[in-house]
């Protein structure tokens, strides 16, 4: 597909969604994408067709639906391994989202490993998802938990990462691709170089990364992966831990059930091959069948143009934002290094206020802090406003993002 | 329903720029914090209290305009008042001097924000100086029914 603003205003017609209004006839803007996103009729229609055609338990027995729903399951896994450029399909784990993929990793790599005084460092910018997990663990362990700084561009200042590697206490290094708040890119490259030539493992929040621009692994280099489908186009509920193999295999079950054992005696167990030790119980089958559609729809688009239209759309919002008196954006103002996402506040008002005013306007704007309080301290507020753009949207939707921060200003008098 | 902008009067603006009794008792009798998940509407109230009376009344944080505004409004009513009339204090006090009856679910919370503060830095005060636990847990029930 060509990156064109028309190629993209086209694609909005397989979002039914996108067709209704909201509150006073208004056009439904949706600017909430980081939270999640809309689903296309390519993506509803393949669950639909599995419940009308072909439901049926996985896994499990040998008649007819039973095959068609393990071969469309495990072709969903195939269509995303190839998605991310994993080459081993056995490190792909479906879970039920980027919250359950880490606290798997804290609870079935993290108890075996982490024992008293070690430190497992994170970022400022986490999402709460990549914080609780390993506070929960740090303190059952009494090891540490660390954070790497940021600078008020929004960009991580490594040289924190640098002081604790050299402690030798390191055991593992958490952080997200792109901050669900400011956007920032993180510079995963250099961590992880740093964190391989200490011997310390890597995990890697993709939530904000994976829907938005093409990630790598094979060339990524970390051990620990997770995303979400529903941040891009699939259901919720189905999501993604990618485990290199080599730690895979040092890891303990998580959840104890059918699927994940190979045979099941009185006092003990032994576990199935790899990912179903760690997919134990009936799976989310429609929804991992959707997220395979969902690949489908954005590969077909092609994730290169995916992340041009955004940087387009994050430009024109930003130079349209920078002409607004009073109006505070948080994060880098380098394109090349932000996603888009737009965290921003407007002069005195409180996010929530603008959140309010604009929804009558038809817009879905988030305020709040974003599940990112450690984020919100450091920021020094106590929320942000945030829009962000996913590729059905428009410079229309931009445009009526500023109409209705103009109706802000006239109630509260800016 | 109201929403929107209808909700944003004059008298709310002014409140949520130049809140009322706002700031902090050095010497309070009680204080007490709590906020709001959804928007981080954050609220401390100090009092002190002589004779079974609310003498002074402060409060600091951040919030929203609604949050600003009812707080603000929550302290005048309060100001003055014998312990046993704070707990008479009810949200249609709150709300209708506000114009905000009709406010949609999401936004109830932070009107009654500061209901929910001072009602439970009564009951701190009240816990900590009498000794009839009866009163002491009817009236937690009663802050914790708030919402
Ligand atoms: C960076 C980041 N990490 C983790 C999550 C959690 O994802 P989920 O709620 O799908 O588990 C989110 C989404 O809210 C996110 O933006
Ligand atoms: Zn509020």
């Amino acid at each position: 597909m060509q990156s064109t603003e028309s190629s993209f205003e086209n694609l909005r017609n397989d979002f039914p969604i996108l067709k209704r209004t909201v509150r006073d006839n208004k056009r439904l803007v949706y600017l909430d994408n980081a939270s999640t996103t809309q689903k296309p009729n390519q993506v509803i229609d393949a669950i639909t067709d599995y419940y009308q055609n072909h439901n049926a338990n996985i896994h499990r027995a040998v008649y007819a639906l039973a095959e068609e729903s393990t071969e469309a399951y495990e072709a969903a896994r195939d269509k995303i391994a190839n998605f991310v450029n994993v080459k081993n399909r056995q490190e792909l784990i479906f879970v039920r989202g980027t919250t359950e993929a880490i606290n798997l990793v804290a609870y079935a790599w993290g108890r075996p490993h982490i024992n008293e005084g070690d430190i497992i460092v994170t970022t400022e910018y986490e999402h709460h998802s990549n914080i609780v997990p390993w506070q929960l663990l740090t303190q059952e362990k009494r090891a540490k938990l660390e954070y790497i700084g940021m600078n008020d561009d929004g960009e991580l200042n490594l040289d924190d990462l640098d002081k604790y590697l050299a402690t030798g206490k390191v055991k593992l290094v958490t952080f997200s691709l792109m901050s669900n708040v400011l956007g920032t890119i993180t510079d995963a490259e250099k961590i992880i170089a740093k964190c391989k030539a200490a011997g310390v493992l890597t995990l890697i929040d993709g939530a904000q990364a994976v829907p938005h621009m093409k990630v790598d692994l094979d060339t990524l280099g970390c051990d620990f992966f997770a995303f979400s489908g529903h941040k891009m186009l699939a259901p919720t509920g189905i999501g993604i831990l990618w485990v290199r193999k080599s730690v895979l295999q040092t890891m303990s079950p998580f959840h104890g059930g059918g699927d994940m054992i190979r045979e099941v005696h009185k006092y003990e167990t032994t576990w199935n091959d790899l990912p179903y030790k760690f997919e134990a119980g009936t799976p989310n089958i429609a929804d991992v069948i959707g997220f395979g559609a969902a690949i489908d729809y954005l590969t077909k688009i092609g994730m290169d143009n995916v992340r041009q239209h955004e940087i387009e759309l994050t430009t024109y919002a930003m130079e349209k934002f920078a002409k607004i008196p009073g109006l505070q954006i948080y994060g880098t103002k380098d394109i090349t290094k932000r996603g888009g996402v737009i965290s921003f506040n407007f002069a005195d008002v409180h996010p929530h206020d603008v959140a309010d005013i604009i929804d009558k306007e038809g817009i879905s704007l988030r305020s709040g802090h974003h599940c990112a309080q450690v984020l919100m301290e450091r920021l020094n507020v106590a929320a942000t406003s945030r829009a962000s753009f996913y590729i059905y949207n428009t410079k229309k939707d931009v445009d009526a993002l500023i109409d209705s921060l103009n109706i802000v200003a006239k109630v509260f008098k800016l | 329903m109201s929403s929107g902008t209808d909700i944003y009067h004059e008298m709310i603006v002014d409140y949520s720029r130049n809140p009322i009794n706002y700031g902090e008792i050095e010497d309070h009798d009680v204080t007490f914090h709590d906020s709001n998940p959804l928007c981080g509407d954050s609220i401390d109230i100090d009092m002190k209290i002589d004779d079974h009376k609310v003498t002074d009344i402060k409060f600091h944080g951040k919030g929203c305009a609604i949050c600003m505004a009812c707080t603000s409004v929550l302290t005048e009513i309060t100001k003055g008042k014998s312990l046993d009339d704070v707990k008479k204090i009810e949200k249609n006090d709150i709300l209708s001097e506000l114009g905000l009856e009709h406010l949609q679910a999401v936004r109830i919370k932070c009107a009654l924000l500061s209901l929910k503060v001072l009602k439970s830095a009564l009951y701190t005060y009240l816990g900590s100086h009498l000794e009839n636990t009866e009163g002491i847990d009817k009236l937690k029930t009663e802050a914790e029914n708030l919402y």
